[in-house]
């Protein structure tokens, strides 16, 4: 029955309603006694539908939603791994779920320890000497971290301009760049796929304030050249940052602290399996070096007199950045998710997030090319360049997956390599489900090649089939038509 | 792919064609073809004053987004504001309609630095 498909507005009906409400306690007003009627808008149109029809409604389109509970999802750089549902019951306990955050300190000792602690585990994960907690997202700890660095450098009396970042970069690294203010400096990679020495040099002038990089990086290639890279950085006086969305691979292994970043951000949302994905929200801690500490955002989570307080008397912080305390329960579930593993569960993790990815990555290099052929660590990237001759994208193979069931890989990402499938398993698949996807991999690498024409036209077993996407960017239409207006009256904008 | 011999081109593949003291700057064929259909510019302001080797223009397409760098330092005098209503001129007419600005020279020696048809076609016949 496709009845229950559609928007919302083709299932209203004029006067339905989904409540019933008892007679007011108190005589009625008009509203336009109330409101100045140049603010009254007359033609409202909410969709007026049935109790039963709403549940029916999103249930039908929560049944639509691709999420990594009910198939493989191995999205590179998103690290979408199983979020152990122990996480969501301990978040959502009562004592922490109905504290209200403008408490009094001493009524929330509980949550400002757990909150504290948290603080000390990512600093231990990152070696780091303190952490922030409050950004909502990777991008707005990046953000965080940029002025974190600006106030760094206008404390020596010095302002640069220029951040420099790899040509491999995540999107959000430049955006957040530019957002602060500073000017972005790309540099190319080498031969290797790694950071180019030579174009990092040439660009390091005392106008950069920062390189920002993240290892691995994008290609899921370890920066062998890591300890140069920091030293070289560190002696024009600028500063080293490191995009923690790639951290799942290193954990208990190596940490950047050691390697000589002095400002990191981690995606709790990512590498510590709270969910995401439109399904957020999420949590992008930055972590800093000592030199680096009095700047960080008020209020700061500090002992005091055998308790907890937040302190706001910092005169050196970038100030606040988020109301409150950042998006709390995230930052619950990630602390559930640490203490359950503990270091060793930690750096089991990690060592199987990067077995996984080569797995995959020997078993698929036959059917697709593979631009960078060495060792990965949690993710890979292939190219569909061989796919190519017969008209053959990187996009048909991800619409291929759809209709068998598995999320697609991140596609045209990174940059540098021609239609490029970026692919990050996690450690939370089975070696049964690795080899499905290899199956299916290789199903459509067959297709690719002698009936092209099927592929192009999926997916055909979903709901939605093949987009115009060209059309759907340029002609760019996400109102809803209402063909017979339900009331005269005025036309809103 | 075609290259237009009489027009300078940059290995971060945009192409100038010299008018007097006025250069008409868009992006090659075989950027276009990289790109894939374009579905927004966002062109730079008229009359603004800006460096070679800087950030001009961004391109949006299906599968990504590129900025566009001016290889000469000048003023903005004009800007192909027809990709507003069509950005798909930059795909079908990448040499003639799909034209992005054009500036105004200040500095001659800038165009020393330009390589010529032939320079450009080697270098994409590498990558």
């Amino acid at each position: 029955m496709e009845k229950s498909s559609g928007l919302i507005f083709e299932k209203s009906s004029r006067g339905r309603k989904a409540f019933s409400l008892p007679e007011a306690a108190m005589p009625e007003t008009e509203i336009e006694s109330l409101i100045p009627g140049k603010y009254l808008r007359k033609n409202l149109r909410f969709p007026e539908i049935s109790e039963l029809d709403i549940v029916r409604h999103f249930t039908h389109l929560a049944s639509k939603n691709f999420n990594v509970d009910g198939n493989f999802y191995p999205l590179g750089s998103c690290t979408m791994k199983y979020n152990p549902k122990v996480n969501e019951d301990i978040a959502s306990m009562e004592k922490f779920r109905d504290i209200h955050p403008m408490f009094p300190e001493k009524y929330v000792q509980g949550i400002l320890s757990l909150l504290k602690e948290m603080e000390e585990m990512l600093c231990r994960i990152t070696a780091m000497d303190a952490f922030c907690l409050y950004p909502a997202a990777g991008a707005h700890g990046e953000f965080l971290g940029m002025l974190l660095i600006r106030a760094y450098h206008e404390r020596k009396g010095k302002i640069r301009k220029k951040i420099i970042v790899p040509d491999s970069s995540h999107g959000t690294n430049p955006s957040s760049v530019h957002m602060a203010g500073y000017e972005v400096v790309s540099i190319a990679s080498d031969k290797n796929g790694e950071v180019d020495l030579e174009a990092l040099e040439s660009a390091l002038d005392e106008e950069v304030a920062a390189f920002m990089m993240t290892n691995p990086n994008t290609l899921g290639l370890f920066e062998s050249k890591i300890l140069e890279i920091a030293e070289k950085v560190h002696s024009r006086g600028a500063l080293l940052y490191y995009d923690g969305a790639n951290l799942n691979p290193l954990l208990g292994i190596c940490r950047p602290g050691d390697m000589g970043f002095d400002v990191v951000h981690l995606n709790l949302h990512k590498t510590f399996s709270t969910p995401h994905g439109g399904g957020g929200p999420g949590s992008g801690p930055v972590g800093v070096k000592k030199h680096l500490v009095p700047f960080l955002p008020v209020p700061v989570i500090e002992e005091k007199d055998g308790g907890l307080i937040l302190n706001r008397q910092k005169p050196q912080s970038v100030g606040s950045i988020k109301s409150f305390f950042g998006n709390v329960g995230v930052i619950i579930k990630a602390y559930s998710y640490i203490k359950a593993l503990g270091d060793e569960g930690l750096k089991r993790t990690g060592k199987l997030s990067v077995l996984n990815a080569n797995y995959l990555k020997q078993k698929l290099k036959g059917s697709y090319h593979l631009p960078f052929d060495k060792t990965c660590m949690h993710e890979f990237v292939l190219s569909a360049k061989k796919q190519l001759d017969s008209g053959i994208h990187a996009v048909d193979i991800a619409k291929g997956l759809i209709d068998r069931g598995i999320h697609p890989p991140t596609v045209y990402f990174p940059m540098i390599v021609e239609e490029a499938i970026m692919i990050e398993p996690t450690e939370t698949e089975s070696k049964n489900t690795l080899d499905e996807f290899v199956n299916t991999m290789k199903e459509i690498a067959g297709l690719a090649a002698k009936t092209p024409e099927i592929l192009k036209k999926a997916p055909i077993k979903m709901s939605v089939k093949r987009l115009d996407e060209v059309q759907a960017a340029r002609v760019l239409d996400v109102c809803w038509n209402f063909e017979k207006p339900e009331d005269e009256g005025q036309e809103d904008g | 792919m075609s290259i237009p011999k009489d027009f300078k081109y940059t290995f971060s593949h945009e192409w100038i064609k010299i008018e007097d003291d006025k250069a008409l700057i868009g992006v090659t064929d075989y950027a276009q073809d990289k790109l894939g259909d374009v579905v927004f510019v966002e062109l730079p302001k008229v009359g603004t004053e800006i460096e070679a080797g800087h950030e001009a223009v961004v391109i949006e397409s299906v599968k990504t987004a590129a900025d566009v760098y001016t290889p000469l330092s000048g003023k903005i005098t004009k800007v192909n504001t027809l990709l507003d209503k069509d950005p798909s001129f930059i795909n079908s007419g990448p040499y003639g309609k799909g034209w992005i600005f054009e500036i105004e020279i200040r500095d001659k020696r800038e165009l020393e630095k330009l390589i010529d048809a032939q320079v450009y076609e080697n270098k994409i016949s590498e990558d």
